[in-house]
């Protein structure tokens, strides 16, 4: 009786099975279908590319004084005004002591970068790490979580900005530049301010998690608990990280900005867009582009990265994923 | 609900006390000298004297139990005998006196209070005196910024993903990344400098007694709420959608649609009041932040409130007027924690504290 | 016509009428705003000018500066002079008059034990009075009768115009502040809110750090004055706001210390509300150079301290050579437009005891080359910087945080660099550069740079204690905790000679030739204080206030009582 068992046609297969896609290929999916997420990512890796690597194209000292080239348009203002100070060497113009407004807009946008990314991945990495002990191990839970709740009293702003006008000098001695000192300052407190909603938002997955078969399964194979927390919870809370993400990029580089507008925040010759945008303001009526060029890339950068989030979120919740 | 409440109350003691030596140890560290300000002119030995003046140089503990001192019981006794005194409310109340002020004619036993030491005056006396200020901005703008908000969160999950939902996400992210710095000198130089319709100054001195007044306080106060309001406004949108979102799945709209309820009634009846819930513990929680949130606006109007008196008391290092504002700060969050908390049980039924 | 409208033109008549017979408090409101808010209206309590100059609205000393740098009487009926007796022939003692009449705000008298009293609340030593260099070497003050006050110095003082003149020391009543001596004297919140005084205002309501609200002082002295019926100084925000507010809107009258970039106030101007005036006092950013070496390789009793000359900079050719490769015009037009003037001096006014120097106002590359290649400083090595005997010419130059600062740190960076100079930049917060802790490395004082850059001034018009902060063993040091006014660590026995003379000179041609001498020997001589800009200060004046003469010399709000309103 070799007889081949035929299903009953419901159950054949007709067409060819959909190929194989890895888990990865199934996000780039669905990620690629939002179109706003696509185009934030995409201005993002441009952004970011172009700060990085802007500088080895524009071969300018943000720093240099060119006092015979001060005040300069950018280039594009004579497009309507033929009477304005512009010159290419200076396409985005130059400031009060003719320092080229390109170079600064690239030096500028590397550090409120490093600042945003630094400080974001900083309280990402305290916030996934309290929450997932606090759920993970019992004992751990009741203490972590007060110390969540104590931080959460703390008042943030007015902290930061103590911290940052009464520690600028020891941080500065300490680690040799003013700006290093201060990038570790801003970073250091933003970041250690900011975890606990990612933590508490971990935690809670986590708790549910820890519940469910497959870490059961994956005990009793013996795994131990450091491989089911990287292998098993992490790879499922990653979601809710990355959307918290989003924002905390977002925070971090306006936290700065205003914190170079009431004057303590990186040395003033040392350039960022938030502190080119507060130095602007005042000429604000005669060279709007001051203001708008750094203002624009802060507002633009800040958008993309909440697109991006979006997208990544839909893209990430396995529920949403294929819809 | 109520030994809830009683509870989280008695235990925010503790934490409220970690708050403050935190603080307080936090600017023993700092390096900050308040006689910079002081010209060069004046010679060291002069400040020397000064600063001993001012009882620096005391153990760092023994000045903490002193401020601790003053903070939970020497202020507490102005204050109570302002309200049998003087205040409206409460003067029907037989007077009394728990207060000794060191006075020039007081000789013995004294409460000496908190003195700020670029005023030399009591630190409570200027906070209530600039905490009006701040209320008034920064509630009109939390006010103002409910009004936009919430209406645009409900459209926008109701036609998600509609060309007014992507606008609308659009605008409230270029309000939220748009910093207050600018936006205030640039509504200044529209309104105050081209067309002169606002006062950029906000005049603390302004009484309100009649109806032309009250047109002048609005006028004063439209711009700095404006620019709180915008950046509010961004963030309590986006949380009103995410919220709106969430509800319209729930299989009790299906219900109420398959019921035969109007539109209107389903969205602005059963999804709205869900979605409040959590909407209403948001606010309770950012009402701290809008005290911090305020401090460039109130720089850039001259508004004087107390955020403008942190960053100034920061700036000339008065140690017990930044340690006791940022202590207020504390308190209001700890508090506010607590009421979102409890307001959440309130609305929602399905939460019980026992 | 109605008896309505009679009676009514018959009111209104009524209420003109006295308005037109005194002037007093005809101009209704004044306002003016300091971006920096007072804070307390006690100048003896604060050493800040904001505090000051609101407190001169209600509070006048004996005598004032007026815009020329001159004294006038204000309390007192006549300036004491030698000459008319006031002041004793060997210059130890003092005696003011003061004018008859006089009243406080609250309609009592002004005695002489007013005077006596405040000298001795700012001499008390527990009271931490920030005006006490004011009454230093005073060995008695006695009220002689009710209207005259006598001084006694405990050595010759040739210039006696110190306690009780000028806007940091004003007389206060004695009734008022008589139980606030000493440790209570910061627990008189209330005088030291509203002090009574005798000036052309009466503090009507104080929100420290916010605003001060005054009304007319009627028992002023001249009848007809105030023409202002109230006055409102608003304080807080920033300099560019308050410069909108009078330059562009025109809600105020006045803006104090505008200090913002030239083209800023310049456009602002063209609001066409106002305009922006300008005072020179004698305030100098400077370049000090060290003589010492602050080398971190010396221990801490030798760093920095004499026993350790310094390596190049002790060569005053090398001090010339850094000076005159300087474009101070460049500077001034950068930093501080019309509230500056390039300058080589210390003391570059008042014009009695300016040297006017010139030889620094011009940019000589080729002659600080030339300067540097005579001390034996070349470029041996071929990396571009001078070297000798194995030492670079490598400057850490140091200042505070300020915008202004640090442009002039990365312009004279750029040309010290051309001249073969090596430049590291270093900024240090103002709170800690200036703020005088011993155990910190990074204050002023103890200049662990080889050059730094500050701005210094004197009070009132003798700079004879500004002078003699150069002599010698007057330097900063471990043993005296690193306090010290010889910041330069200079010493010359013929500079002290001469501090010594101008201490026994009180005629002032002559002052005015010993000043100037010691001013080049410290500048156009030795190069040790290199002047760059003599600072100004900038205010800014609504075109409808009228009465006003900017002044330097005291505080900025000295002539509030001529103020009125250009109709």
């Amino acid at each position: 009786m070799t007889e081949e068992i035929v299903a009953i046609e419901a159950l054949q297969d007709n067409a060819p099975l959909k190929p194989h896609r890895s888990q990865g290929q199934e996000i780039w999916l669905q990620f690629r279908q939002h179109k706003g997420a696509m185009m934030g990512g995409g201005f993002l890796l441009f952004i970011t590319l172009a700060v990085l690597f802007g500088s080895l194209i524009w071969q300018v000292d943000p720093g240099k004084l060119d006092i015979r080239a001060k005040n300069y348009h950018p280039i594009y203002t004579a497009l309507w005004d033929s009477e304005a100070k512009t010159g290419w060497n200076h396409p985005l113009g130059t400031d009060q002591l003719g320092r080229d407004g390109l170079a600064n807009m690239i030096a500028g946008g590397r550090t409120s970068l490093a600042v945003g990314w630094a400080a974001m991945l900083l309280s990402l990495f305290l916030g996934a790490m309290i929450g997932v002990l606090a759920g993970y191990f019992k004992k751990l839970d009741g203490p972590l979580m007060r110390l969540t709740d104590l931080f959460l009293s703390l008042p943030i702003l007015p902290l930061l900005l103590v911290a940052v006008t009464l520690f600028r000098q020891p941080l500065r001695t300490a680690f040799g530049s003013p700006e290093a000192g201060m990038f570790v300052l801003i970073v250091g407190v933003i970041g250690i301010t900011s975890w606990m909603h990612t933590a508490r938002i971990v935690r809670g997955d986590v708790l549910a998690l820890k519940e469910r078969e497959f870490v059961l399964a994956a005990r009793s194979a013996g795994t131990t608990s450091r491989g089911i927390i990287t292998r098993h919870l992490l790879p499922n809370v990653i979601s809710p990280i990355v959307v918290s993400a989003t924002f905390g990029l977002a925070t971090a580089i306006i936290t700065e900005s205003s914190l170079s507008f009431l004057g303590v925040g990186f040395p003033s010759d040392f350039p960022t867009w938030g502190k080119m945008l507060a130095d602007a303001v005042p000429r604000m009526q005669e060279y709007p582009e001051r203001v708008m060029l750094p203002g624009v890339a802060i507002s633009l950068t800040v958008l993309a990265v909440n697109y991006l989030g979006d997208g990544l979120r839909d893209a990430l919740d396995p529920r949403i994923r294929g819809r | 609900m109520l030994t809830y409440t009683i509870r989280r109350l008695v235990l925010s003691v503790p934490t409220l006390l970690f708050i403050a030596l935190a603080i307080f140890m936090l600017l023993q560290l700092a390096p900050g000298d308040p006689m910079a300000q002081v010209p060069l002119t004046v010679p060291p030995e002069v400040k020397q004297k000064m600063r001993e003046a001012l009882g620096l140089g005391a153990p760092a503990h023994i000045q903490f139990f002193k401020w601790l001192k003053q903070f939970f019981i020497i202020e507490p006794m102005v204050f109570i005998d302002w309200l049998t005194n003087t205040s409206a409310w409460f003067s029907w109340l037989p007077n009394t006196d728990f207060y000794t002020p060191c006075g020039p004619t007081v000789e013995g036993d004294c409460d000496l209070r908190m003195l700020s030491w670029q005023t030399r005056s009591p630190v409570m006396d200027m906070v209530i005196q600039r905490l009006p200020q701040t209320l008034w901005v920064v509630g009109l703008a939390y006010v103002v910024a409910f009004m936009i908000a919430i209406p645009i969160g409900i459209y926008s999950a109701y036609k998600q993903y509609s060309v007014f939902d992507q606008a609308g996400t659009f605008i409230t992210m270029i309000g939220f990344s748009v910093p207050p710095f600018f936006t205030g000198p640039l509504l200044i130089v529209i309104f105050s400098v081209y067309y002169g319709w606002f006062p950029s100054i906000y005049d603390t001195t302004h009484v309100v007694n009649d109806w032309d007044s009250m047109v002048v306080q609005i006028k004063q106060m439209i711009m700095p709420v404006m620019v709180l309001a915008l950046q509010v406004t961004a963030q309590i949108s986006r949380f009103m959608r995410a919220s709106m979102l969430d509800n319209l799945k729930q299989d009790y709209v299906r219900t109420a649609r398959a019921k035969g309820l109007s539109e209107m009634a389903v969205v602005l009846v059963h999804v709205l009041r869900n979605s409040m819930i959590a909407v209403v513990t948001v606010i309770a929680l950012a009402i701290p932040g809008i005290f911090g949130g305020s401090i460039i606006t109130e720089r850039v109007f001259k508004v004087n409130g107390i955020g403008d008196a942190l960053i100034g008391a920061l700036f000339a290092s008065d140690m017990p007027m930044v340690m006791t504002l940022t202590f207020i700060f504390a308190i209001l969050i700890v508090l506010a924690n607590i009421f979102a908390d409890v307001m959440y049980g309130v609305l929602d039924p399905r939460i019980r504290y026992d | 016509m109605t008896v309505k409208t009679l009676l009514l033109g018959a009111a209104a008549a009524f209420v003109m009428a006295p308005a037109a017979m005194a002037e007093r408090g005809s101009d209704g409101n004044v306002s003016i705003i300091y971006w920096q808010a007072p804070s307390i209206l006690n100048p003896y309590l604060s050493g800040g000018t904001k505090d000051i100059e609101a407190a001169s609205l209600t509070i006048e000393p004996l005598a004032r500066y007026d815009a020329t740098g001159a004294l006038t009487p204000y309390i007192a009926a006549e300036i004491p002079t030698v000459a008319n007796g006031g002041v004793s022939a060997d210059l130890t003692s003092i005696t003011w008059k003061i004018k008859e009449g006089l009243k406080w705000s609250d309609g009592s008298a002004v005695t002489a034990n007013d005077a006596k009293f405040t000298a001795e609340y700012c001499m008390h030593p527990e009271g931490g009075c920030a005006q006490a260099s004011f009454f230093e070497g005073v060995k008695s003050i006695e009220a002689v009768d009710d209207l005259t006050l006598k001084i006694t110095f405990d050595a010759p003082k040739p210039n006696p115009y110190g306690p009780l003149v000028g806007g940091q020391s004003p007389v206060l009543q004695a009734a008022q502040f008589e139980n606030c001596m000493g440790a209570k004297a910061p627990e008189c919140t209330e005088a030291n809110f509203g002090p009574i005084g005798t000036g052309p205002f009466v503090v009507d309501e104080f929100k420290p750090n916010d605003v001060v609200s005054l009304s007319a002082n009627p028992n002023y002295r001249d009848a007809s004055k105030p023409a202002f019926a109230t006055f409102t100084l608003k304080g807080g925000g920033d300099a560019t706001g308050a410069a909108r507010a009078v330059f562009e809107t025109g809600e105020m009258d006045y803006a104090w210390n505008l200090q913002l970039a030239p083209d800023v106030i310049a456009k602002f101007e063209e609001g066409g509300k106002g305009k922006a005036i300008a005072g020179f006092g004698p305030l100098v950013e400077r370049l000090e150079m060290n003589l010492t070496d602050p080398s971190p390789d010396l221990d801490a009793d030798t760093r920095s301290t004499v026993k350790a000359p310094h390596p190049f900079l002790s060569d005053a050719r090398v001090r010339e050579a850094l000076s005159i490769s300087i474009d101070r015009e460049l500077l001034v037009e950068v930093g501080y437009g019309k509230a500056g003037k390039p300058t080589c001096d210390l003391v570059p006014s008042p014009d009695n005891y300016a040297a006017k120097n010139d030889f620094c106002m011009t940019q000589d590359m080729d002659r600080a080359n030339a300067l540097l290649d005579e001390a034996g400083w070349t470029d041996s090595d071929g990396d571009g910087i001078r070297d000798k005997d194995g030492v670079k010419m490598s400057i850490l130059y140091q200042t505070s945080t300020n915008a202004v600062r640090q442009d002039f740190q990365a312009l004279i960076k750029q040309w010290w660099e051309e001249i073969g100079v090596e430049v590291e930049l270093r900024n240090l917060d103002a709170s800690v550069f200036f703020g005088g802790d011993p155990g910190s490395p990074d204050t002023f004082q103890k200049f662990y740079a080889d050059v730094e850059m500050y701005a210094n001034t004197f009070n009132g018009t003798d700079p004879q204690q500004y002078l003699a902060a150069y002599k010698c063993g007057g330097e900063p040091k471990p043993e005296s905790q690193w306090q010290g006014e010889n910041i330069n660590r200079f010493c010359d026995p013929a500079y002290d000679a001469l501090i010594e003379e101008l201490g026994r000179t009180g005629d002032i041609a002559k002052r005015g030739e010993l000043a100037i001498k010691m001013n080049n020997m410290l500048t156009k001589d030795s190069h040790t204080i290199v002047g760059l800009v003599h600072r100004g200060r900038v205010s800014g004046q609504s075109n409808t206030l009228g009465g006003h003469v900017l002044n330097v010399w005291d505080s900025e709000l000295w002539d509030a009582a001529d103020w009125h309103r250009i109709k």
